[in-house]
């Protein structure tokens, strides 16, 4: 399942894919729109690592830039979650 | 800091298992909230943490006054309207320092050194927070997290937890509230040793901040964190008799009743010259200072000094002057602001001598300069190192010495102490309400605790094309009858260095007939082995005596040598010759510099006489110091002759043995210098004609000596290589013919050629070790050599091809040329040769010359070139084989 995150509304658009979580098998999740992330997404992106994990859900964040990878890296979530181009 | 706040507070580091799961779960909130908006704050532009900064700051300035009353009220010290002052201070004039400094990105540039510095934040900043500056320390501290986008946990002082955390809460809704990442400040709710150690040692907290006492510092330091801490101080002061007096007591007086005396840079002992103590005094006491009698100095010593620690009673701390007085039972006047007690002596006997924070100040009688400076050193070595000191004084000589010999950070002249040491306000130091003591009080730097300290700088250095030279002599005069030109040289006294088969010979008449007919001639004759220091001094001795201005160097490179040591020696009889002799990497970065101061001048004439070692052209001289059985090799391009003359005359006798080393020897120059990691185009230029030249007429010359054209071509090769390898070095060749001609006493040229085709397929091949160098781009020495075959007309398709010939025609020309093609051949047994090879390799590696060679030459394959050059031929050969088989 491939959803593309909203850059406007990152924390929303995370937000509502954790609520929606279900089943097993691969989550793309598209970053590519998006420039940032704040507290909020992080804070949400924790979450949804921890509930992929619990469901057997594989998590994969294509097109991250640098800057959100770096934040990512940061509060050691990236080893949470899988990365493509 | 207070030396002996909270005492049983703030020690080491207390273990974490006395914190409730409820307690653990609440910091780990802290640090979580912490850790991910320093994350999150990575992104910020300057703008962005620049607009932030600018809104905090004003809502500082805002908040200043009503900051300093919770200040007051709560912590029962200090003075409110001063404790406004500082949170003033700790946000405008903080700000005023860094609204333009950058701070993301790039933030400086050496355009010039090819080299940026870049900023990357901390992180997670634990940062304690002291309670004599409860409010001005949080909001100068968060001025400084924003500017460089970390976050911070606070941990206020226990008696400044509500005034604490109230201006976190005044600082982070603002910041916030202008963009800045949620959690980025957030307070300890209530202070608690255990969360402290927590904190401390947590592994997301990336820095400890501690603006606190030395147990809290020491806390600190003890996390295995890097931390930031500030030292105890106890700041001496020396009023100087030149100083103004009435400033400088109107100095004192406002930093040391400032805030009430809290601040830790304030003045403590004040040491005033005899000629002035007296009215100093009474100057003191017009302003409102009470000045004790000895009774009240006992007194005040029992009262405010802890008798059993020694420091100052906490109770004190911050309290008004008339307060103390009130308390202790000492009558002062109402206005009082200050009580002055002089002591005789500085150490526990005089317990006024250490710190005191609050309004109490003694003073010391010095008698002289040197007894004043020494008073200060006992001040500031008892609790105060790295921290403050102060002079007021107009004497520069004095002021130089007082920092000179006083442990501080800051050493504050002629303002007051403690808003001196501040910063910004009264001199231009770094604004901080941090002061780093160094490693005298315990701490990792004497800085005033600024932006930069709350900042990783990386530096992006990009590769520098490093500047190169090609220095040559300015005059060279060649092919035949060139000897003619010495007659253009005017001089008094000349000295003709020669060696005794060239007096013989009837060339040294030759140079004679050059020399004007007024011009005095002395002949100094050196035996042409290579020169000894002896020999050379006395040639020194010659050149004194007859007070040349010029000296011409008729011979070999021998004899030249020893001429460029004359010179050095007789132009600057200071130099130490064997300090000049040593060893460098990079020449232009050496330890030694030759001398430029000259007392006497002669200008160096060489006439080279053999096709050759280039000597007449090139930077370098080697002595024998027969003593001590060692050579001593000068390099520095002072040393190179002022005129070569390059005549083939003086080479058409030369015997064929002589003409085949040398020459080899030029050959060996070109080769080297064309594959050297310091070749350029400059050097190219010449190391490539002069293998063509010798390529092409050493043959001739050896078969034909008589051959004027394949002489003057010769002589004409030796010194443009020379030009070359002056430049640009030689290499691994020379290391081991040094080596090996030295042991075995073989001539130079010889050993050159007997290494010379392994060294080239050593070169050629792809190497074990790369040489470092960054002057040259990738590895080339298998093209250049590829390209000299060209140049020699040589067969081949491919690079490999063309030094398969090049090798092959090299030893062709050493089978012509009738030289040795192993060491087996010179009648060295495998024993003998087996049993020196260890040495020769040490010998190989210390020498210079390999350190420009393109692959850098481990052991064991200097002990397999030495090998291949014993088998000579047949190692060749094998390899050849080996070569065809792989192919």
């Amino acid at each position: 399942m491939l959803v593309k995150i909203d850059k406007n509304q990152v924390a929303g658009s995370l937000q509502a894919v954790e609520e929606k979580l279900d089943g097993a098998g691969e989550l793309i999740l598209d970053f590519a729109a998006v420039q940032r992330i704040d507290s909020n997404a992080v804070r949400v992106m924790e979450v949804l690592g921890r509930r992929a994990d619990e469901k057997g859900i594989k998590v994969v964040l294509s097109g991250v830039n640098v800057d959100v990878y770096k934040v990512l890296k940061l509060v050691k979530l990236d080893s949470r979650f899988s990365f493509v181009a | 800091m207070i030396a002996s706040e909270n005492l049983q507070e703030q020690a080491q580091v207390p273990p974490a298992e006395r914190l409730s799961e409820e307690r653990i779960a609440y910091l780990e909130g802290l640090v979580s909230q912490a850790k991910i908006a320093a994350a999150v704050f990575t992104q910020f532009t300057q703008d962005e943490v620049d607009r932030i900064v600018k809104a905090i700051v004003l809502t500082g300035l805002e908040q200043a006054q009503h900051l300093a009353r919770l200040a007051v009220e709560e912590t029962r010290l200090g003075v409110m309207e001063d404790k406004v002052i500082k949170n003033m201070v700790a946000t405008e004039f903080a700000y005023n320092y860094v609204r333009d400094q950058k701070t993301v990105g790039i933030i400086r540039e050496y355009p010039e050194r090819n080299l940026s510095e870049l900023a990357e934040p901390i992180g997670v900043i634990f940062s304690l927070i002291p309670i004599t500056n409860p409010t001005s320390t949080v909001l100068f501290k968060c001025i400084m997290a924003i500017k460089t986008r970390n976050a911070v946990i606070f941990s206020p002082h226990p008696r400044a937890g509500r005034c604490g955390s109230e201006a976190v809460k005044i600082m982070y809704e603002a910041a916030v509230k202008h963009g800045a990442p949620e959690g980025v400040f957030t307070c300890l709710e209530s202070h608690n040793l255990h969360e402290n150690g927590y904190l401390m040692r947590h592994k997301d907290v990336a820095l400890i901040d501690a603006t606190g006492g030395p147990n809290a510092v020491k806390a600190a330091y003890s996390s295995g964190k890097p931390a930031l801490g500030v030292g105890p101080g106890n700041t001496p002061v020396y009023l100087e008799k030149s100083a103004d007096l009435k400033t400088a007591v109107v100095d004192i007086i406002i930093s040391k009743t400032f805030d009430n005396g809290t601040i830790c840079a304030s003045e403590q002992t004040v040491v005033i010259d005899d000629e002035i103590y007296d009215e100093a005094l009474k100057t003191f006491a017009d302003l409102g200072a009470h000045i004790c009698d000895e009774k009240e100095t006992q007194l005040l010593a029992r009262t405010v000094i802890d008798q059993q620690t020694g420091c100052m009673q906490p109770m004190a701390v911050g309290q008004k002057a008339t307060d103390i007085a009130r308390f202790i039972g000492l009558a002062v006047k109402p206005n009082t602001k200050l009580l002055i007690a002089p002591i005789q002596g500085i150490g526990p006997e005089y317990p006024l001598s250490v710190e005191k924070l609050f309004p109490v100040l003694a003073v010391y009688r010095a008698r002289t300069v040197e007894q004043a400076l020494k008073v200060c050193v006992d001040v500031n070595h008892r609790g105060g190192l790295g921290h403050t000191a102060v002079i007021f004084s107009r004497n520069d000589g004095v002021i130089r010495k007082f920092g000179e010999v006083i442990n501080a950070g800051r050493v504050i002249v002629n303002s007051p102490g403690s808003i001196g040491a501040l910063g910004g306000v009264y001199n231009d130091l770094v604004p901080t309400f941090a002061f780093g003591c160094g490693t005298g009080g315990g701490n990792s730097t004497t800085d005033n605790v600024n932006i930069y300290h709350y900042l990783n700088i990386k530096r992006l250095a990009r590769r520098t094309q490093n500047h190169m030279w090609f220095r040559i002599p300015n005059q060279i005069y060649f092919n035949m009858n060139a000897v003619e030109n010495i007659r253009q040289f005017p001089s008094h006294s000349t000295i003709i260095v020669t060696n005794p088969a060239l007096e013989r010979n009837g060339h040294i008449d030759v140079v004679r007939r050059c020399i004007p007919p007024e011009t005095h001639v002395h002949v100094s004759v050196i035996p042409d082995a290579e020169p000894e220091m002896k020999v050379v001094l006395q040639g020194v001795e010659a050149l004194l005596f007859y007070k040349a201005d010029q000296i011409i160097a008729l011979g070999g490179g021998s004899v030249i040598d020893a001429a460029k040591v004359m010179k050095l020696k007789y132009e600057s009889p200071d130099a130490d010759l064997e300090e000049l002799a040593a060893p460098f990497l990079d020449l232009r970065k050496r330890v030694v510099r030759y001398p430029t101061d000259k007392i006497n001048r002669a200008r160096l004439i060489a006439v080279s006489t053999t096709s050759g070692t280039g000597s007449e052209v090139t930077p370098f001289a080697v002595l024998t110091d027969q003593e001590r059985g060692r050579k001593i090799t000068l390099a520095d391009y002072s040393l190179s002759p002022d005129v070569a003359i390059v005549d083939p005359q003086f080479v058409m006798s030369m015997p064929k043995g002589l003409t085949a080393d040398t020459g080899i020897d030029c050959f060996t120059h070109g080769l080297e210098a064309a594959v050297s990691n310091y070749a350029s185009p400059y050097t190219d230029a010449n190391a490539m004609q002069a293998i063509a030249l010798a390529y092409k007429y050493l043959p001739i010359a050896y078969d034909n000596p008589r051959d004027e054209e394949a002489r003057a071509m010769m002589h004409n090769a030796a010194c443009i290589a020379a030009l070359a390898f002056s430049n640009a070095s030689v290499g691994v060749n020379h290391a081991l013919a040094h080596a090996f001609g030295a042991r075995f006493h073989v001539a130079h040229g010889r050993a050159n050629a007997l290494m010379l085709p392994h060294v080239i397929a050593y070169n050629a091949a792809v190497p074990t070790k790369f040489m470092p160098s960054p002057y040259q781009q990738g590895y080339t020495a298998h093209q250049k050599y590829a390209a000299i075959a060209d140049l020699l007309s040589l067969a081949g398709n491919t690079v490999e091809e063309k030094i398969r010939n090049l090798i092959a025609a090299i030893e062709h020309l050493l089978d012509r040329l009738e030289l040795p093609r192993s060491i087996a051949d010179l009648g060295i047994s495998r024993q003998e040769f087996e049993r020196a090879v260890p040495d020769l390799v040490k010998i190989a590696f210390d020498d210079p010359s390999w350190r420009s060679n393109p692959r850098m030459p481990v052991m064991n394959e200097l002990v397999e070139l030495f090998w291949k050059a014993y088998e000579g031929r047949r190692s060749a050969e094998s390899d050849a084989e080996n070569r065809q088989q792989r192919a």
